[in-house]
């Protein structure tokens, strides 16, 4: 989606321009982009008359926030308790060696981001990983391997 | 809608939608919650009322998507009204065959009933089934039969008359002191007297108070704060509206995790039709009490469950906790008086208000009043939510309820707590689960997380991702987390990769003592709990680790080698095809071997063997 400040500026206005709206606003700009663009970071610390160092730091504080552009799919795959016993880590490991993603990595063609979280709430479904509004239960390396093999045929289809 | 003037108007309401739903014949529940959603649960829905749409006949019977019944091992579930026919593991294809014979006709489908391993029975009754006879529940009750996103089936079913009550006549006194009386204590962790943190805050001086409902759910491995949001909102905002009246409170937050989106959607939809209705805002039902409510999400940071965290989070800061000495009661979120409480806890109120405190104190033990709900996952058979009593035995929750470890596998250990707690051994398994009995045992009850682990679990490695969960969720602010929790993370990763040097182990519980003491907040003070906890009971397991470079549960991968029995081999050749590094070597339909150089112990040979034929030595 192209930048633009008007965007932003609507943003901002839904919340009100108030310290207390900060995360907020900063979690639909960084839902509306995929990444907090530098620009929105400025545009929010001026409209809330706070001052850039204290917006950034929240940006870089929370998880969920990226400074850098992510993929058009962001896989998330799920390290909480339940699934790190119920082999988490193999997932993970076996996207690493297919994807050739660490966690917090994106391909080069923005085609995909690879993230941890540390737990959805789906435990009884573990291992889980969450693509977009779907979550995947019971995931093995295989399945997982499956599952990137249909999404990348799916963007091969898109463009 | 039409808005509530008075409390009376609110039982015409109730009156009017009681009335008005005589006319269903049948309803049919469906689990929404986060097991059967991921599950595929919400394409049900769609296909039930679209039978209902073609046979003309959606006026007599009604689908609604409820939140969490529990049982999530066995979701998606489908529960049939008024005859509460429980079935399992539904999917798309099963509808019509429901439709025709349980629906339209009174008949069951005998293929999707649940069966009594024990005696090879097949039960039809949701209350009938072991899982749910053997639990207390109460605040957990209506989560599965709550049409979630609809305020009229809440009000139906007996929702905010908790609320009527205390506005036709009861003082913020009495509330506080029926509250004191339940002995509610704090469900996110701490444990504190609810009732006595309520009179505190109200007791403090100061115009604007603030109540905040704490559904930062970060305990990896605990989701009942979702289910109950999710489920049933009004619950828990009923319950923060009393709260509210009770303490002099004039507005209200609900901080959400932002990894619950439907938590989230489910509770601003919910406030919105409190408003619509009058029961928030101002002059709540008519009264002179006022008071409006909003949800904040958060943004992925552990330590905003911590309550100063969470407020300075709310304020726009760093989610950074502050010192205990000034408590919130009195300077909390803007420098003013704030309650915050968790969202159990909230649940909890509208059902002591109804059904007076000392019901509430007849229920668990001596100093734990009530139910808890556990979230039991991990290596169960039947995973999902589970409320009992406190005090009830692990045993019961680990065997009759959660049905044993699967694959005969033995139990080795629950951990409770989250990263902020420790690990209940095998010999423990009888130790009666309340707030102290618990923290005997060296773990705590947190939100309620009881991830149980199996003989093939190790339990350094568990350290290890508690660890490594801490150091990413360390806020930095005090040194002894910031730094202490990485030294230790480095040593017992240094365990698990067979560096470790005799003496690491000491050590170790050098760190743990020195950051439990000096570490500023709740959960760096805590923070060593999961490695002090499993040193305890599992010493040998780090013994094994650091004098004999050896992994009993054979998980630490540098520790293992994998082998291929000469035996078992055939020489099939489909490990030597799947594996990614090249390790496995072997001529055709002879036997294998691998390359322990080059093999980066993946396990996807393991995972194709059709032979069992490799193995972890």
């Amino acid at each position: 989606m192209d930048f633009s400040l008007q965007d932003v500026d609507a943003i901002i206005d839904q919340w009100g321009p108030k310290p207390a709206s900060l995360l907020q606003i900063m979690l639909d700009i960084n839902h509306r982009y995929n990444y907090l663009p530098k620009e929105s970071i400025e545009r929010v610390a001026d409209r809330l008359h706070m001052p850039i160092s204290q917006v950034f730091g929240v940006a870089n504080f929370f998880k969920v926030f990226s400074l850098t552009p992510r993929g058009r799919v962001i896989m998330h795959v799920c390290t909480g308790t339940a699934c790190h016993v119920k082999g988490g880590p193999k997932i993970i490991e076996r996207l690493e060696q297919e994807a050739n993603l660490k966690p917090g990595e994106t391909t080069e063609d923005l085609f995909m981001t690879l993230e941890t979280v540390n737990c959805v709430g789906a435990c009884a479904s573990a291992p889980v990983v969450v693509v977009g509004d779907t979550t995947h239960s019971e995931v093995t390396a295989n399945k997982v391997s499956k599952l990137l093999k249909e999404l990348k045929e799916q963007e091969a289809q898109r463009s | 809608m039409k808005r509530l003037n008075s409390i009376q108007d609110l039982d015409v309401l109730r009156q009017q939608i009681l009335e008005e739903r005589k006319s269903v014949r049948k309803r049919i529940r469906i689990c929404g919650g986060p097991g059967c959603h991921s599950g595929g649960g919400e394409r049900l829905i769609g296909a039930f009322q679209k039978l209902l749409d073609e046979k003309g006949v959606a006026s007599e019977y009604m689908v609604t998507q409820t939140g969490c019944h529990g049982f999530c091992a066995r979701g998606p579930i489908v529960v049939i009204e008024p005859a509460n026919i429980f079935y399992e593991r539904v999917g798309l294809d099963h509808v019509p065959e429901i439709f025709e014979r349980s629906v339209i006709g009174d008949d069951l489908v005998d293929d999707l009933l649940f069966v009594n391993e024990e005696t090879g029975e097949k039960v039809v009754k949701e209350k009938d089934i072991p899982f749910y006879a053997h639990q207390e529940r109460i605040i957990f009750n209506d989560t599965g039969l709550n049409w979630s996103t609809e305020i009229d089936d809440y009000i139906a079913r007996g929702g905010y008359s908790a609320l009527a009550k205390i506005l036709s006549g009861m003082k913020p006194e009495e509330v506080i002191e029926e509250v004191k009386i339940a002995g509610l204590r704090g469900r996110g962790g701490g444990g504190f007297p609810t009732g006595v943190k309520w009179e505190s805050c109200r007791k403090s001086h100061g115009e604007m108070k603030y109540v905040i409902c704490n559904a930062d759910e970060g305990d990896p491995g605990a989701y009942m704060d979702r289910a109950l949001l999710e489920g049933t909102p009004h619950q828990v905002i009923e319950g923060m509206i009393i709260g509210a009246y009770a303490i002099g409170a004039r507005e209200g937050y609900l901080y959400c995790r932002y990894e619950y989106p439907l938590a989230v959607k489910h509770a601003n939809r919910a406030l919105d039709q409190a408003r619509e209705y009058g029961l928030l805002g101002e002059n709540i039902l008519g009264t002179d009490f006022c008071l409006d409510m909003y949800v904040n999400r958060g943004a992925g940071a552990f330590i905003c469950g911590e309550s100063t965290a969470l407020m300075a989070s709310l304020e726009g800061k760093l989610g950074e906790p502050r010192g205990k000495h000034i408590h919130t009661v009195e300077k909390g979120l803007w420098n003013r008086p704030s309650n915050l409480n968790n969202v159990e806890s909230w649940a909890s109120i509208p059902l002591i208000v109804n059904q007076g405190g000392k019901w509430f104190a007849s229920i668990g033990t001596e100093r734990s009043k009530g139910t808890k709900i556990f979230s039991v996952v991990g290596k169960i058979n039947n995973t999902g939510l589970v409320e009992v009593a406190m005090g009830t035995p692990l045993r019961k929750i680990v065997y009759d309820i959660g049905g044993g470890i699967p694959g005969g596998k033995r139990f080795k250990a629950v951990q409770t707590g989250g990263p902020s707690g420790g690990c209940v051994p095998e010999e423990l398994i009888d130790l009666a689960v309340d707030f102290e009995q618990l923290k005997k045992a060296g773990s705590m009850m947190g939100s309620g997380g009881m991830i149980v682990m199996d003989e093939d679990t190790c339990m350094v490695d568990v350290a290890r991702y508690f660890l490594n969960f801490l150091v990413q969720e360390s806020c930095g602010k005090c040194v002894p987390c910031r730094v202490g929790v990485k030294r230790m993370h480095e040593i017992v990763t240094s365990m698990c990769e067979g560096k470790a040097e005799p003496g690491d182990i000491e050590q170790l519980q050098e760190l743990c003592s020195t950051i439990q003491e000096a570490a500023l907040c709740g959960l760096g003070k805590s923070a060593p709990n999961p490695v002090a906890s499993t040193l305890r009971y599992f010493r040998d397991e780090y013994d094994a680790h650091v004098l004999e470079k050896r992994c009993p549960a054979k998980v630490c991968k540098p520790l293992l080698t994998y082998e291929i029995d000469t035996e078992k081999c055939t020489g099939c050749g489909l490990c030597r095809l799947r594996c990614p590094e090249g390790a496995v070597i072997g001529a055709k339909k002879e036997c294998h071997c691998i390359d322990e150089e080059l093999c980066v112990r993946c396990g996807i040979c393991i995972e194709n063997c059709k032979f069992g034929a490799i193995y972890i030595e």
